[in-house]
């Protein structure tokens, strides 16, 4: 397969970073372990109700990197070499977008072991918990292709503030429930709230699939809809 | 031009154009490139040749007419054109995190080339580049030259049906210069390959054919030497002067029509200069000859012919 040449190289690319490597993982851990230490014994932020928003936060990062990636090379002279191969559109979101999955692999299983200091726990089945957040990581890498083909370099932080803002909604930090109205509207139309609800639903709550399956469906449809997005952008892209 | 002679052609180009805004990169451009040819663009910078190489290569859209790449159309078929074509395109083009081997890797996987056999083709390219040494070194570690060196490599790992190579030896030693000039004449006959240069010696030594291009027109197309002998029977009279004024051009123009001004003197193009005339027409304006000497027509008088320019201004 033509494109797991470039996947490899992108693959490397990301691994010979180490502080790159360290930052993405470390960060969002660093972040459970802070709120654990200062947020006493308030309920809301135990680290079971945290993990879902946590590893959201870590997600949105790795958006940001691989948008931030895919924007420095497209304004490279490789990015131009590597036009003129044999590859098609869904050929280079695959390449490009492949090798930060075992980076958000890692990045979940990372929070999950560190929440284990902290009592966490999964009630229901590990493996959905595993699905629902794989099928979010591809969303915000799909996002990342998108937006690392759409803005520039210097610009791929502002479009990353914004998406930032939105996950807000996602309720990982506030009650939605408790604040209804229009924002609690706006957030059910976003995959961000639907992903933390399946996600707590599974480890708090012990739920079966059945129980997440419209939640899970509005994630996966958001995912669908970004990766054939994204390969439309980069169709569009290749040729002046 | 019937259709038979379309198909013989690996590229044709008929009234190519692009446009950018109100500037026209590609002026209607008709050429026909054989199959086995290495065909040379000849022009300074920003005469249209890397545009009409990223048109061939699928990567900008031509604003009217068509070309086709081995049969293939350059707007319909992209991906059948791109899997018979190779590009060393003119800017440094590498993966800086990886390392020789690995960048010759990427393309030759790109291309689908088999393991084994990219890897004997790497070994070959890398000591032709002689980076052997530093093969397994990061690139970002390289020197300008070493990075230039390894580009034109991951051009040629792939052995394409059809090679363009964009300004090649674009600011590399003679010695490196010399070792690719030496793996492109070995491809001559099997391999098609479209070579933009501004370098009039590669064109000379290179080319079957080349086209002189210029504001994005070709103004003179041919073999290098049909092209010279186009401009005069194959000789040159420079008559290096002090003094030599507008005046004195005018004066030696009734003499020999095909005269031009210089920065130390007057180039004559014809086939018998008598020097004792030249002298006999100079001295009552006050020019005084230091040397006159007689040289044969270069690429340079080509396209000083043609243009006006001279190319390596």
């Amino acid at each position: 397969m033509r494109s797991m040449a470039l996947a490899r190289r992108n693959f490397l690319d990301i691994w010979r970073d180490p502080l790159y490597v360290s930052l993405t993982i470390g960060l969002p851990v660093f972040m459970l372990v802070v709120l654990q230490l200062l947020s006493g014994v308030d309920a809301y932020f135990t680290a079971t109700s945290l993990a879902a928003g946590i590893v959201l936060f870590g997600f949105v990062m790795l958006m940001f990197s691989a948008a931030m990636a895919l924007s420095r090379d497209r304004e490279s002279a490789l990015f131009s070499r590597l036009l003129t191969a044999p590859l098609r559109p869904n050929d280079f979101v695959f390449a490009y977008s492949a090798p930060y999955i075992p980076v958000a692999i890692l990045q979940a299983v990372a929070i999950f072991v560190v929440g284990l200091f902290f009592d966490l726990e999964v009630a229901g089945s590990i493996l959905l918990v595993a699905l629902v957040l794989l099928t979010v990581a591809i969303m915000f890498i799909g996002l990342g292709m998108i937006v690392g083909m759409l803005f520039s370099y210097k610009t791929v932080p502002f479009a990353y503030a914004a998406i930032l803002i939105l996950t807000i909604f996602g309720g990982a930090w506030m009650d939605l429930s408790a604040i209804g109205g229009p924002i609690e509207t706006f957030a059910s139309y976003l995959p961000f709230a639907h992903a933390i609800d399946a996600t707590r639903d599974l480890m708090i709550n012990g739920a079966d699939f059945a129980t997440i399956a419209t939640d899970y469906y509005w994630v996966l449809g958001y995912t669908v809809v970004t990766m054939i997005l994204a390969v439309i952008v980069f169709r569009g892209r290749m040729v002046e | 031009m019937n259709s038979s002679t379309h198909e013989a052609a690996a590229i044709h180009l008929s009234e190519l154009t692009r446009r950018f805004g109100e500037l026209t990169a590609v002026d209607g451009i008709d050429l026909e490139i054989r199959h086995g040819e290495l065909f040379s663009l000849l022009g300074p910078n920003g005469a249209g040749k890397s545009t009409i190489i990223k048109m061939l290569s699928c990567l900008l859209r031509p604003t009217s007419g068509t070309a086709t790449v081995m049969g293939r159309d350059i707007s319909m078929e992209p991906i059948a054109i791109k899997q018979v074509i190779d590009v060393s395109p003119q800017e440094t083009a590498i993966a800086e995190n990886l390392n020789a081997w690995e960048n010759l890797g990427l393309i030759a996987g790109l291309h689908g080339i088999k393991r084994a056999e990219a890897k004997e083709r790497a070994r070959d390219l890398v000591a032709m580049m002689g980076l052997t040494e530093r093969a397994g070194d990061k690139v970002k570690k390289y020197s300008g030259g070493m990075k230039r060196r390894l580009s034109i490599a991951m051009a040629l790992i792939s052995d394409p049906d059809v090679l363009f190579l964009d300004e090649p030896t674009l600011g590399l030693d003679p010695q490196s210069r010399r070792a690719i000039w030496e793996h492109i004449e070995g491809l001559k006959g099997s391999k098609t390959v479209l070579l933009t240069t501004h370098y009039l010696e590669e064109a000379d030594a290179l080319a079957d054919r080349l086209a002189i291009i210029d504001e994005g027109r070709i103004v003179a197309l041919g073999t290098a030497d049909e092209l010279k002998a186009s401009i005069s029977d194959g000789t040159v009279t420079l008559v290096e002067a002090d003094g030599m004024s507008e005046e004195a051009i005018e004066a030696l123009r009734e003499l020999y029509p095909d005269v031009r001004k210089v920065h130390n003197g007057a180039e004559i193009r014809a086939e018998d200069v008598d020097v004792y005339d030249v002298q006999d027409v100079l001295r009552p304006l006050g020019v005084q000859i230091r040397s006159t000497q007689h040289k044969t027509v270069t690429l340079d008088d080509v396209f000083l012919h043609y243009t006006g320019k001279e190319l390596r201004e």
